[in-house]
Protein backbone atom coordinates (compact mmCIF):
# COMPACT_ATOMS: atom_id res chain seq x y z
CA UNK A 1 0.00 0.00 0.00
CA UNK A 2 1.24 4.00 -0.88
CA UNK A 3 -0.68 5.65 1.73
CA UNK A 4 0.61 5.29 4.89
CA UNK A 5 -1.13 7.46 7.68
CA UNK A 6 0.53 8.93 10.35
CA UNK A 7 0.71 7.62 13.86
CA UNK A 8 -2.49 9.49 15.46
CA UNK A 9 -4.41 8.39 12.42
CA UNK A 10 -3.34 5.08 12.34
CA UNK A 11 -4.34 5.04 16.41
CA UNK A 12 -7.24 6.22 16.24
CA UNK A 13 -8.85 4.16 13.06
CA UNK A 14 -7.50 1.20 15.54
CA UNK A 15 -9.09 1.94 19.11
CA UNK A 16 -12.28 2.71 16.51
CA UNK A 17 -12.56 -0.59 15.02
CA UNK A 18 -11.23 -2.40 17.73
CA UNK A 19 -13.45 -0.94 20.00
CA UNK A 20 -16.62 -1.70 17.80
CA UNK A 21 -15.45 -5.26 17.23
CA UNK A 22 -15.10 -5.85 21.12
CA UNK A 23 -18.49 -4.60 21.68
CA UNK A 24 -20.02 -7.21 19.39
CA UNK A 25 -18.14 -9.68 20.66
CA UNK A 26 -19.26 -8.71 24.10
CA UNK A 27 -22.53 -8.64 23.08
CA UNK A 28 -22.45 -12.28 21.11
CA UNK A 29 -20.72 -13.72 24.67
CA UNK A 30 -22.94 -12.55 27.37
CA UNK A 31 -25.75 -14.56 25.13
CA UNK A 32 -23.80 -17.89 25.40
CA UNK A 33 -22.71 -17.37 28.84
CA UNK A 34 -26.10 -16.68 30.32
CA UNK A 35 -27.54 -19.16 28.25
CA UNK A 36 -29.49 -21.06 31.47
CA UNK A 37 -30.95 -18.52 32.37
CA UNK A 38 -32.21 -16.99 29.04
CA UNK A 39 -33.42 -20.54 28.69
CA UNK A 40 -35.13 -20.27 31.90
CA UNK A 41 -36.88 -17.08 31.44
CA UNK A 42 -37.76 -17.42 27.23
CA UNK A 43 -37.70 -20.57 26.46
CA UNK A 44 -38.97 -22.79 29.33
CA UNK A 45 -38.76 -26.09 29.24
CA UNK A 46 -41.67 -28.60 28.09
CA UNK A 47 -42.78 -26.17 25.51
CA UNK A 48 -42.37 -27.76 22.21
CA UNK A 49 -42.55 -24.43 20.33
CA UNK A 50 -40.19 -22.68 23.02
CA UNK A 51 -37.84 -25.50 22.64
CA UNK A 52 -37.95 -25.21 18.96
CA UNK A 53 -37.11 -21.67 19.00
CA UNK A 54 -34.84 -22.07 21.24
CA UNK A 55 -32.55 -24.36 18.65
CA UNK A 56 -33.16 -22.15 16.55
CA UNK A 57 -32.00 -19.10 18.53
CA UNK A 58 -28.75 -20.87 19.12
CA UNK A 59 -27.88 -22.66 16.04
CA UNK A 60 -29.53 -20.87 13.38
CA UNK A 61 -27.83 -17.55 14.29
CA UNK A 62 -24.81 -18.91 14.38
CA UNK A 63 -24.39 -21.33 11.52
CA UNK A 64 -26.96 -19.89 8.86
CA UNK A 65 -27.08 -16.22 9.78
CA UNK A 66 -23.72 -15.32 10.19
CA UNK A 67 -22.12 -16.54 6.75
CA UNK A 68 -25.58 -14.55 5.70
CA UNK A 69 -24.57 -11.50 7.43
CA UNK A 70 -21.18 -11.44 5.79
CA UNK A 71 -22.45 -11.49 2.28
CA UNK A 72 -25.23 -8.58 2.99
CA UNK A 73 -22.83 -6.66 4.55
CA UNK A 74 -19.80 -7.24 2.57
CA UNK A 75 -22.04 -6.18 -0.42
CA UNK A 76 -22.89 -2.55 1.56
CA UNK A 77 -19.33 -2.45 2.45
CA UNK A 78 -17.98 -2.95 -0.89
CA UNK A 79 -20.75 -0.45 -2.76
CA UNK A 80 -21.42 1.97 -0.25
CA UNK A 81 -18.03 1.93 2.32
CA UNK A 82 -16.74 0.31 5.01
CA UNK A 83 -17.55 3.47 7.35
CA UNK A 84 -21.24 3.39 7.12
CA UNK A 85 -21.56 -0.52 7.24
CA UNK A 86 -19.55 -1.11 10.17
CA UNK A 87 -21.16 1.67 11.79
CA UNK A 88 -24.70 0.27 10.83
CA UNK A 89 -23.81 -3.29 12.08
CA UNK A 90 -22.42 -1.57 15.22
CA UNK A 91 -25.57 -0.21 16.15
CA UNK A 92 -28.11 -3.29 14.87
CA UNK A 93 -25.67 -5.96 16.76
CA UNK A 94 -25.95 -3.33 19.85
CA UNK A 95 -29.30 -2.47 19.99
CA UNK A 96 -30.28 -6.03 19.37
CA UNK A 97 -28.09 -6.65 22.58
CA UNK A 98 -30.04 -4.18 25.18
CA UNK A 99 -33.37 -5.04 23.81
CA UNK A 100 -32.71 -8.87 24.62
CA UNK A 101 -32.31 -7.31 27.94
CA UNK A 102 -35.87 -5.32 27.61
CA UNK A 103 -37.91 -8.35 26.57
CA UNK A 104 -40.02 -9.51 29.68
CA UNK A 105 -39.83 -12.95 30.40
CA UNK A 106 -42.51 -15.93 29.17
CA UNK A 107 -44.02 -15.85 32.33
CA UNK A 108 -45.40 -12.54 31.50
CA UNK A 109 -46.03 -12.37 27.78
CA UNK A 110 -45.95 -16.08 26.33
CA UNK A 111 -44.88 -17.34 23.42
CA UNK A 112 -44.07 -13.44 22.28
CA UNK A 113 -40.96 -13.73 24.60
CA UNK A 114 -39.21 -16.28 22.76
CA UNK A 115 -40.17 -14.93 19.28
CA UNK A 116 -38.55 -11.59 20.12
CA UNK A 117 -35.44 -13.16 21.73
CA UNK A 118 -35.20 -15.12 18.64
CA UNK A 119 -35.99 -12.87 15.93
CA UNK A 120 -33.00 -10.56 17.82
CA UNK A 121 -30.78 -12.94 18.28
CA UNK A 122 -31.09 -13.60 14.50
CA UNK A 123 -30.10 -9.81 13.96
CA UNK A 124 -27.40 -10.03 16.46
CA UNK A 125 -26.04 -12.68 14.20
CA UNK A 126 -26.38 -10.87 10.89
CA UNK A 127 -24.65 -8.21 12.63
CA UNK A 128 -21.68 -9.99 13.39
CA UNK A 129 -21.05 -11.47 9.99
CA UNK A 130 -20.60 -8.10 8.94
CA UNK A 131 -18.57 -6.57 11.57
CA UNK A 132 -15.55 -8.26 11.55
CA UNK A 133 -14.86 -8.04 7.40
CA UNK A 134 -15.45 -4.18 7.44
CA UNK A 135 -13.13 -3.76 10.97
CA UNK A 136 -10.42 -5.57 9.32
CA UNK A 137 -10.46 -4.16 6.09
CA UNK A 138 -10.85 -0.87 7.48
CA UNK A 139 -7.94 -0.77 9.31
CA UNK A 140 -5.41 -2.81 6.79
CA UNK A 141 -6.32 -0.17 4.28
CA UNK A 142 -5.12 2.68 6.51
CA UNK A 143 -2.27 1.05 7.61
CA UNK A 144 1.52 0.94 6.22
CA UNK A 145 2.82 -2.35 4.13
CA UNK A 146 5.24 -3.48 6.40
CA UNK A 147 3.24 -3.13 9.49
CA UNK A 148 -0.44 -4.13 8.32
CA UNK A 149 -0.19 -7.59 10.08
CA UNK A 150 0.92 -5.55 13.49
CA UNK A 151 -2.11 -2.90 13.08
CA UNK A 152 -4.35 -5.75 12.10
CA UNK A 153 -3.69 -8.26 15.18
CA UNK A 154 -5.37 -5.10 17.05
CA UNK A 155 -8.42 -6.20 16.08
CA UNK A 156 -7.93 -9.90 16.88
CA UNK A 157 -7.48 -8.96 20.66
CA UNK A 158 -11.27 -8.26 20.27
CA UNK A 159 -13.08 -11.63 20.23
CA UNK A 160 -10.39 -12.23 23.51
CA UNK A 161 -11.13 -9.02 25.31
CA UNK A 162 -14.89 -9.20 24.52
CA UNK A 163 -14.78 -12.36 25.89
CA UNK A 164 -13.04 -11.42 28.89
CA UNK A 165 -15.15 -8.28 29.27
CA UNK A 166 -18.07 -9.65 29.59
CA UNK A 167 -16.90 -13.00 31.74
CA UNK A 168 -15.67 -10.28 33.95
CA UNK A 169 -18.75 -7.96 34.18
CA UNK A 170 -21.59 -11.41 34.59
CA UNK A 171 -19.13 -12.41 37.60
CA UNK A 172 -18.90 -8.39 39.10
CA UNK A 173 -23.09 -8.53 38.98
CA UNK A 174 -23.59 -12.44 39.98
CA UNK A 175 -20.89 -11.30 43.68
CA UNK A 176 -22.72 -8.45 44.34
CA UNK A 177 -26.24 -10.12 44.63
CA UNK A 178 -28.01 -13.84 45.24
CA UNK A 179 -28.44 -16.40 42.94
CA UNK A 180 -32.02 -15.51 43.24
CA UNK A 181 -32.11 -11.91 42.94
CA UNK A 182 -29.63 -12.57 39.72
CA UNK A 183 -31.97 -14.74 38.62
CA UNK A 184 -35.20 -13.04 38.99
CA UNK A 185 -37.71 -12.13 35.76
CA UNK A 186 -36.24 -8.55 35.75
CA UNK A 187 -33.25 -9.40 37.79
CA UNK A 188 -29.23 -9.04 38.03
CA UNK A 189 -28.68 -10.94 34.46
CA UNK A 190 -29.97 -7.91 32.47
CA UNK A 191 -27.21 -6.11 33.79
CA UNK A 192 -25.04 -6.88 31.46
CA UNK A 193 -27.05 -6.66 28.53
CA UNK A 194 -28.16 -3.18 29.38
CA UNK A 195 -24.89 -2.58 29.98
CA UNK A 196 -24.03 -2.88 25.92
CA UNK A 197 -25.56 0.34 24.84
CA UNK A 198 -23.21 2.24 27.21
CA UNK A 199 -20.59 0.43 25.41
CA UNK A 200 -22.05 0.60 21.80
CA UNK A 201 -22.87 4.67 22.48
CA UNK A 202 -19.12 5.35 22.62
CA UNK A 203 -17.82 3.30 20.36
CA UNK A 204 -20.23 4.97 18.02
CA UNK A 205 -19.24 8.22 18.55
CA UNK A 206 -15.58 7.44 17.96
CA UNK A 207 -16.88 5.87 14.78
CA UNK A 208 -18.66 8.81 13.44
CA UNK A 209 -15.64 10.73 14.02
CA UNK A 210 -13.66 8.76 11.44
CA UNK A 211 -12.96 9.14 7.46
CA UNK A 212 -13.69 6.51 5.27
CA UNK A 213 -11.13 4.42 4.38
CA UNK A 214 -8.36 6.09 2.12
CA UNK A 215 -8.38 3.32 -0.95
CA UNK A 216 -11.99 2.60 -0.69
CA UNK A 217 -12.46 7.14 -1.21
CA UNK A 218 -10.38 6.55 -4.19
CA UNK A 219 -12.19 3.95 -5.60
CA UNK A 220 -15.14 5.61 -5.25
CA UNK A 221 -13.59 9.05 -7.10
CA UNK A 222 -12.36 7.14 -9.98
CA UNK A 223 -15.64 5.28 -10.24
CA UNK A 224 -14.13 2.14 -10.16
CA UNK A 225 -16.51 0.36 -7.25
CA UNK A 226 -17.85 -3.08 -7.93
CA UNK A 227 -21.38 -2.64 -8.99
CA UNK A 228 -22.19 -6.06 -8.11
CA UNK A 229 -19.41 -7.76 -5.65
CA UNK A 230 -21.08 -11.02 -4.73
CA UNK A 231 -21.00 -11.88 -8.43
CA UNK A 232 -17.39 -10.88 -8.99
CA UNK A 233 -16.51 -12.22 -5.39
CA UNK A 234 -18.16 -15.64 -6.16
CA UNK A 235 -19.20 -16.15 -9.95
CA UNK A 236 -15.35 -14.85 -10.56
CA UNK A 237 -13.47 -17.82 -11.42
CA UNK A 238 -10.23 -16.63 -10.69
CA UNK A 239 -11.05 -14.52 -7.03
CA UNK A 240 -13.97 -17.39 -6.26
CA UNK A 241 -10.76 -19.84 -6.29
CA UNK A 242 -8.75 -17.57 -4.05
CA UNK A 243 -11.90 -17.37 -1.62
CA UNK A 244 -12.16 -21.53 -1.31
CA UNK A 245 -8.63 -20.84 -0.72
CA UNK A 246 -8.51 -18.85 1.68
CA UNK A 247 -11.61 -21.37 3.96
CA UNK A 248 -10.05 -24.52 3.18
CA UNK A 249 -5.83 -23.74 3.63
CA UNK A 250 -6.11 -21.24 6.62
CA UNK A 251 -9.74 -19.76 7.89
CA UNK A 252 -11.11 -23.22 8.33
CA UNK A 253 -8.58 -24.44 10.77
CA UNK A 254 -7.92 -21.18 12.08
CA UNK A 255 -11.76 -21.47 13.30
CA UNK A 256 -11.55 -24.63 14.96
CA UNK A 257 -8.23 -23.80 17.30
CA UNK A 258 -9.96 -20.72 18.40
CA UNK A 259 -13.18 -22.74 19.00
CA UNK A 260 -11.37 -25.08 21.05
CA UNK A 261 -8.83 -23.13 22.43
CA UNK A 262 -11.44 -20.16 24.18
CA UNK A 263 -14.90 -21.93 24.68
CA UNK A 264 -14.22 -25.96 24.27
CA UNK A 265 -11.28 -25.77 27.04
CA UNK A 266 -14.46 -24.02 29.26
CA UNK A 267 -17.17 -26.27 28.65
CA UNK A 268 -14.45 -29.30 28.90
CA UNK A 269 -13.20 -27.92 32.25
CA UNK A 270 -17.09 -27.52 33.91
CA UNK A 271 -18.73 -30.30 32.31
CA UNK A 272 -16.03 -33.33 31.77
CA UNK A 273 -13.30 -32.29 34.98
CA UNK A 274 -16.47 -31.11 36.88
CA UNK A 275 -14.51 -27.86 38.16
CA UNK A 276 -16.28 -25.74 40.94
CA UNK A 277 -17.57 -23.05 38.07
CA UNK A 278 -15.62 -19.46 39.89
CA UNK A 279 -12.24 -21.68 39.68
CA UNK A 280 -13.04 -22.53 35.78
CA UNK A 281 -13.77 -18.80 34.94
CA UNK A 282 -10.93 -17.68 36.67
CA UNK A 283 -8.89 -20.31 34.68
CA UNK A 284 -9.79 -19.25 31.57
CA UNK A 285 -9.41 -15.46 32.46
CA UNK A 286 -6.22 -15.66 33.57
CA UNK A 287 -5.06 -17.59 30.53
CA UNK A 288 -6.62 -15.22 28.17
CA UNK A 289 -5.02 -11.99 30.59
CA UNK A 290 -1.35 -13.78 29.83
CA UNK A 291 -2.19 -14.75 26.36
CA UNK A 292 -3.77 -11.87 24.65
CA UNK A 293 -0.27 -9.76 23.79
CA UNK A 294 0.76 -12.34 21.79
CA UNK A 295 -1.88 -12.02 19.37
CA UNK A 296 -0.33 -8.28 18.62
CA UNK A 297 3.48 -10.40 18.85
CA UNK A 298 1.96 -12.88 16.07
CA UNK A 299 1.01 -10.14 14.07
CA UNK A 300 4.32 -7.98 14.13
CA UNK A 301 6.29 -10.97 13.49
CA UNK A 302 3.82 -12.28 10.57
CA UNK A 303 4.99 -8.76 8.87
CA UNK A 304 8.92 -9.84 9.35
CA UNK A 305 8.21 -13.44 8.21
CA UNK A 306 5.08 -13.87 6.79
CA UNK A 307 2.06 -14.92 7.56
CA UNK A 308 1.45 -18.37 6.35
CA UNK A 309 3.91 -20.64 8.49
CA UNK A 310 3.01 -18.40 11.96
CA UNK A 311 -0.48 -19.65 11.34
CA UNK A 312 0.07 -23.35 10.50
CA UNK A 313 2.54 -24.19 13.11
CA UNK A 314 -0.04 -22.77 15.60
CA UNK A 315 -1.95 -25.53 13.47
CA UNK A 316 0.42 -28.07 13.65
CA UNK A 317 1.41 -27.58 17.71
CA UNK A 318 -2.24 -28.15 18.13
CA UNK A 319 -2.94 -31.06 16.07
CA UNK A 320 0.11 -32.58 17.96
CA UNK A 321 -0.51 -31.57 21.93
CA UNK A 322 -4.27 -31.68 22.13
CA UNK A 323 -5.14 -34.88 23.34
CA UNK A 324 -1.81 -35.12 26.35
CA UNK A 325 -3.01 -31.40 27.20
CA UNK A 326 -6.66 -32.15 27.55
CA UNK A 327 -6.03 -35.76 29.41
CA UNK A 328 -3.94 -33.98 31.96
CA UNK A 329 -7.24 -32.02 33.24
CA UNK A 330 -9.02 -35.35 33.31
CA UNK A 331 -5.92 -37.04 35.10
CA UNK A 332 -5.26 -34.38 37.71
CA UNK A 333 -9.31 -33.89 38.07
CA UNK A 334 -9.26 -37.20 39.39
CA UNK A 335 -10.39 -37.26 42.72
CA UNK A 336 -9.65 -41.22 43.12
CA UNK A 337 -5.92 -39.91 42.49
CA UNK A 338 -6.82 -36.80 44.98
CA UNK A 339 -7.34 -39.83 47.59
CA UNK A 340 -4.29 -41.73 46.49
CA UNK A 341 -2.00 -38.86 46.73
CA UNK A 342 -3.27 -36.06 49.34
CA UNK A 343 -4.47 -36.15 53.14
CA UNK A 344 -8.09 -35.69 53.54
CA UNK A 345 -8.64 -32.62 56.09
CA UNK A 346 -12.60 -32.80 57.06
CA UNK A 347 -15.81 -33.30 55.26
CA UNK A 348 -19.01 -32.19 55.77
CA UNK A 349 -22.45 -33.51 55.15
CA UNK A 350 -25.73 -31.80 54.29
CA UNK A 351 -29.23 -33.54 53.20
CA UNK A 352 -31.55 -31.26 51.46
CA UNK A 353 -34.88 -31.86 50.40
CA UNK A 354 -36.75 -30.46 47.60
CA UNK A 355 -40.57 -30.96 46.01
CA UNK A 356 -40.91 -32.84 43.19
CA UNK A 357 -43.94 -31.89 40.96
CA UNK A 358 -47.40 -31.38 42.57
CA UNK A 359 -47.61 -35.05 43.37
CA UNK A 360 -45.99 -34.81 46.70
CA UNK A 361 -42.69 -36.85 45.68
CA UNK A 362 -39.80 -35.17 46.56
CA UNK A 363 -36.18 -35.44 46.36
CA UNK A 364 -33.95 -36.11 49.14
CA UNK A 365 -30.36 -34.12 48.17
CA UNK A 366 -27.43 -35.58 49.90
CA UNK A 367 -24.26 -33.76 49.52
CA UNK A 368 -20.88 -34.49 51.36
CA UNK A 369 -17.88 -32.05 50.51
CA UNK A 370 -14.42 -33.33 51.42
CA UNK A 371 -11.41 -31.11 51.59
CA UNK A 372 -7.91 -32.35 51.42
CA UNK A 373 -4.77 -30.04 53.00
CA UNK A 374 -3.01 -29.20 49.80
CA UNK A 375 -6.31 -26.96 49.82
CA UNK A 376 -8.27 -29.16 47.27
CA UNK A 377 -11.70 -30.01 47.78
CA UNK A 378 -14.89 -32.04 46.03
CA UNK A 379 -18.52 -32.36 46.52
CA UNK A 380 -20.42 -35.46 45.94
CA UNK A 381 -24.02 -35.02 45.47
CA UNK A 382 -26.56 -38.09 45.43
CA UNK A 383 -30.20 -37.25 44.72
CA UNK A 384 -32.72 -40.08 45.74
CA UNK A 385 -36.75 -39.87 45.04
CA UNK A 386 -38.86 -40.56 47.75
CA UNK A 387 -42.39 -41.65 46.68
CA UNK A 388 -44.84 -40.08 48.71
CA UNK A 389 -47.72 -42.85 47.74
CA UNK A 390 -45.22 -46.05 49.03
CA UNK A 391 -43.41 -44.27 50.90
CA UNK A 392 -39.86 -45.94 49.16
CA UNK A 393 -36.83 -44.45 48.01
CA UNK A 394 -35.03 -44.66 44.77
CA UNK A 395 -31.34 -44.35 45.04
CA UNK A 396 -29.65 -42.26 42.54
CA UNK A 397 -26.16 -42.29 41.30
CA UNK A 398 -23.52 -40.29 42.96
CA UNK A 399 -22.17 -37.62 41.21
CA UNK A 400 -18.85 -35.65 41.81
CA UNK A 401 -18.91 -32.00 41.15
CA UNK A 402 -17.32 -28.70 42.03
CA UNK A 403 -13.99 -29.28 42.76
CA UNK A 404 -11.72 -26.63 43.86
CA UNK A 405 -8.01 -27.50 42.77
CA UNK A 406 -5.11 -27.39 45.04
CA UNK A 407 -3.61 -24.06 44.06
CA UNK A 408 -0.53 -25.58 42.65
CA UNK A 409 -2.46 -28.09 40.29
CA UNK A 410 -4.78 -24.61 39.61
CA UNK A 411 -1.93 -22.71 38.47
CA UNK A 412 -0.61 -26.09 36.06
CA UNK A 413 -4.04 -25.67 34.53
CA UNK A 414 -4.39 -21.75 33.70
CA UNK A 415 -0.40 -22.79 32.35
CA UNK A 416 -2.09 -25.09 30.16
CA UNK A 417 -5.03 -23.31 28.72
CA UNK A 418 -2.66 -20.32 28.23
CA UNK A 419 -0.92 -22.66 26.02
CA UNK A 420 -4.17 -23.99 24.33
CA UNK A 421 -4.95 -19.98 23.89
CA UNK A 422 -1.42 -19.12 22.38
CA UNK A 423 -2.05 -21.21 20.03
CA UNK A 424 -5.26 -19.47 18.99
CA UNK A 425 -3.17 -16.32 18.84
CA UNK A 426 -0.68 -17.80 16.26
CA UNK A 427 -3.47 -18.71 13.89
CA UNK A 428 -5.66 -15.67 14.88
CA UNK A 429 -2.93 -12.95 14.89
CA UNK A 430 -1.78 -12.69 11.19
CA UNK A 431 -5.36 -14.00 9.82
CA UNK A 432 -6.65 -10.56 9.16
CA UNK A 433 -3.69 -9.40 7.09
CA UNK A 434 -3.66 -12.23 5.46
CA UNK A 435 -7.26 -12.48 4.10
CA UNK A 436 -7.11 -8.65 3.02
CA UNK A 437 -4.20 -9.00 0.99
CA UNK A 438 -5.63 -12.18 -0.49
CA UNK A 439 -8.45 -10.46 -2.48
CA UNK A 440 -8.43 -6.81 -4.41
CA UNK A 441 -10.13 -3.88 -2.45
CA UNK A 442 -12.96 -3.21 -4.70
CA UNK A 443 -14.43 -7.08 -3.59
CA UNK A 444 -12.69 -6.82 -0.18
CA UNK A 445 -15.46 -6.73 2.20
CA UNK A 446 -17.24 -9.45 0.65
CA UNK A 447 -14.58 -11.98 -0.19
CA UNK A 448 -12.86 -12.20 2.86
CA UNK A 449 -16.19 -11.83 5.05
CA UNK A 450 -17.89 -15.13 3.79
CA UNK A 451 -14.36 -17.47 4.41
CA UNK A 452 -13.92 -15.71 7.54
CA UNK A 453 -17.56 -16.35 9.21
CA UNK A 454 -17.81 -20.13 7.51
CA UNK A 455 -14.37 -20.85 9.37
CA UNK A 456 -15.22 -19.34 12.32
CA UNK A 457 -19.52 -19.77 12.39
CA UNK A 458 -19.42 -23.08 10.91
CA UNK A 459 -16.47 -25.04 11.98
CA UNK A 460 -15.00 -23.43 15.02
CA UNK A 461 -18.89 -23.16 16.06
CA UNK A 462 -19.75 -26.73 15.20
CA UNK A 463 -16.90 -28.12 17.42
CA UNK A 464 -19.04 -28.90 20.64
CA UNK A 465 -21.86 -30.81 18.43
CA UNK A 466 -19.23 -32.91 16.26
CA UNK A 467 -17.92 -33.46 20.03
CA UNK A 468 -20.82 -34.80 21.48
CA UNK A 469 -22.07 -36.55 18.12
CA UNK A 470 -18.38 -38.25 18.72
CA UNK A 471 -18.92 -39.01 22.31
CA UNK A 472 -22.00 -41.08 21.87
CA UNK A 473 -20.69 -42.81 19.24
CA UNK A 474 -17.15 -43.89 20.53
CA UNK A 475 -18.30 -43.83 24.64
CA UNK A 476 -15.22 -45.09 25.89
CA UNK A 477 -12.79 -42.44 24.70
CA UNK A 478 -13.33 -39.49 27.14
CA UNK A 479 -11.30 -37.27 24.18
CA UNK A 480 -12.95 -38.31 21.46
CA UNK A 481 -14.44 -34.91 20.59
CA UNK A 482 -11.19 -33.44 20.13
CA UNK A 483 -10.44 -35.45 16.93
CA UNK A 484 -13.23 -33.11 15.12
CA UNK A 485 -11.00 -29.81 15.67
CA UNK A 486 -7.74 -32.46 15.01
CA UNK A 487 -8.98 -33.77 12.15
CA UNK A 488 -10.35 -29.94 10.49
CA UNK A 489 -7.03 -28.83 12.00
CA UNK A 490 -4.20 -31.19 9.71
CA UNK A 491 -6.87 -31.01 6.98
CA UNK A 492 -6.66 -27.27 6.55
CA UNK A 493 -2.37 -28.04 7.71
CA UNK A 494 -1.78 -29.81 4.82
CA UNK A 495 -3.68 -27.80 2.08
CA UNK A 496 -1.92 -24.70 3.26
CA UNK A 497 1.53 -25.96 3.75
CA UNK A 498 0.72 -26.97 -0.20
CA UNK A 499 -1.25 -24.24 -2.07
CA UNK A 500 -0.54 -20.80 0.25
CA UNK A 501 2.07 -19.21 -0.55
CA UNK A 502 4.05 -17.44 2.51
CA UNK A 503 4.72 -13.61 0.53
CA UNK A 504 3.26 -10.75 1.90
CA UNK A 505 1.52 -8.43 -0.76
CA UNK A 506 2.83 -5.11 -0.02
CA UNK A 507 0.31 -3.53 -2.11
CA UNK A 508 -3.18 -3.80 -1.78
CA UNK A 509 -4.46 -0.61 -3.35
CA UNK A 510 -5.24 -2.42 -6.30
CA UNK B 1 5.07 -29.62 -6.70
CA UNK B 2 2.26 -29.58 -8.98
CA UNK B 3 1.98 -33.01 -9.26
CA UNK B 4 1.10 -33.16 -5.36
CA UNK B 5 -1.45 -30.27 -6.16
CA UNK B 6 -2.91 -31.99 -8.84
CA UNK B 7 -3.11 -35.60 -6.55
CA UNK B 8 -4.47 -34.08 -3.24
CA UNK B 9 -6.94 -32.60 -6.18
CA UNK B 10 -8.35 -35.80 -6.19
CA UNK B 11 -8.86 -36.25 -2.36
CA UNK B 12 -10.69 -33.08 -1.98
CA UNK B 13 -13.01 -33.84 -4.65
CA UNK B 14 -13.56 -36.75 -2.95
CA UNK B 15 -13.97 -35.66 0.48
CA UNK B 16 -16.96 -33.58 -0.19
CA UNK B 17 -19.08 -36.32 -1.12
CA UNK B 18 -17.48 -38.12 1.99
CA UNK B 19 -18.57 -35.48 4.35
CA UNK B 20 -21.98 -35.18 3.16
CA UNK B 21 -22.85 -39.01 3.71
CA UNK B 22 -20.93 -38.90 7.34
CA UNK B 23 -23.47 -36.03 8.24
CA UNK B 24 -26.21 -38.10 6.56
CA UNK B 25 -25.54 -41.14 8.12
CA UNK B 26 -25.17 -39.26 11.13
CA UNK B 27 -28.40 -37.78 11.02
CA UNK B 28 -30.57 -40.96 10.31
CA UNK B 29 -28.60 -42.18 13.21
CA UNK B 30 -29.05 -40.39 15.70
CA UNK B 31 -32.25 -38.43 15.45
CA UNK B 32 -34.83 -39.49 17.87
CA UNK B 33 -38.10 -37.32 18.61
CA UNK B 34 -37.87 -38.93 22.20
CA UNK B 35 -34.25 -38.10 22.77
CA UNK B 36 -33.04 -34.73 24.68
CA UNK B 37 -29.82 -33.90 23.69
CA UNK B 38 -28.52 -31.58 20.51
CA UNK B 39 -28.01 -34.55 18.36
CA UNK B 40 -31.32 -36.23 18.70
CA UNK B 41 -32.46 -32.89 17.72
CA UNK B 42 -33.70 -33.37 13.38
CA UNK B 43 -34.10 -29.53 13.43
CA UNK B 44 -30.47 -28.93 14.29
CA UNK B 45 -29.56 -31.78 11.83
CA UNK B 46 -31.38 -30.16 8.75
CA UNK B 47 -29.71 -27.00 9.74
CA UNK B 48 -26.31 -28.23 9.52
CA UNK B 49 -26.69 -30.40 6.67
CA UNK B 50 -27.97 -27.22 4.72
CA UNK B 51 -24.83 -25.44 5.81
CA UNK B 52 -22.51 -28.03 5.35
CA UNK B 53 -24.20 -29.29 1.58
CA UNK B 54 -22.84 -26.36 -0.17
CA UNK B 55 -19.48 -26.14 1.90
CA UNK B 56 -18.80 -29.69 0.68
CA UNK B 57 -19.34 -29.06 -2.65
CA UNK B 58 -17.16 -25.97 -2.41
CA UNK B 59 -14.29 -28.56 -1.56
CA UNK B 60 -15.20 -30.10 -4.56
CA UNK B 61 -14.65 -27.39 -6.70
CA UNK B 62 -11.41 -26.91 -4.80
CA UNK B 63 -10.43 -30.39 -5.64
CA UNK B 64 -11.67 -29.73 -8.77
CA UNK B 65 -9.67 -26.76 -9.61
CA UNK B 66 -6.42 -27.92 -7.58
CA UNK B 67 -7.05 -31.29 -9.90
CA UNK B 68 -6.77 -28.55 -13.43
CA UNK B 69 -3.77 -27.23 -11.75
CA UNK B 70 -5.71 -23.83 -11.16
CA UNK B 71 -3.20 -23.08 -8.28
CA UNK B 72 -0.04 -23.60 -10.05
CA UNK B 73 0.55 -19.95 -9.23
CA UNK B 74 -1.28 -17.70 -7.45
CA UNK B 75 -2.39 -14.43 -8.59
CA UNK B 76 -0.12 -11.81 -6.86
CA UNK B 77 -2.26 -8.45 -7.83
CA UNK B 78 -5.44 -7.58 -9.27
CA UNK B 79 -4.60 -7.48 -12.72
CA UNK B 80 -4.19 -11.10 -12.78
CA UNK B 81 -8.14 -11.43 -11.62
CA UNK B 82 -8.93 -9.64 -14.65
CA UNK B 83 -12.69 -7.89 -13.42
CA UNK B 84 -12.87 -5.83 -16.66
Amino acid sequence: MNQTQGGNVITRVIAASSLGTMIEWYDFYIFGMLAKTISTEFFPEGNATAALLSTLAIFAAGFIVRPFGALVFGRLGDILGRKSTFLLTLVLMGGSTFLIGLVPGYQTIGIAAPLLVLLLRLIQGLALGGEYGGAATYVAEHAPADRRGYFTSWIQTTATLGLFIALGVIMLVKMNMSDAAFNAEWGGWRYPFWFSILLVGVSVYIRMKMEESPLFSKLKSEGKTAKNPLKESFKHKANFKMVLLALFGAVMGQGVIWYTGQFYAQSFLETKVMLDFEQSRTIMLWAILFATPFFIFFGWLSDKIGRKWIMLLGMLVAIITYRPIFNYFLEKGDVTEWHRADTESGSTTTTKTEALGNGGDSLLIHSKTVKFSSGAAYTEQTVDTLNAATNEVSTGRPVVKDKVLAPTTYWKYIGLVFILIFYVTMVYGPIAAFLVELFPVRIRYTSMSLPYHIGNGVFGGLVPFIGVLLQTTFTSDALVGLWYPIAVAGLCFIIGAVYLTNKIDREVND
Amino acid sequence: MNFVKRLLGLIWLLLGPAVICFLIAGAVKNIDPSGTRDINNPVIWVIIIAIFVPIAIGLMIFGWYAMKNEYKHLPEDSDHLNFE
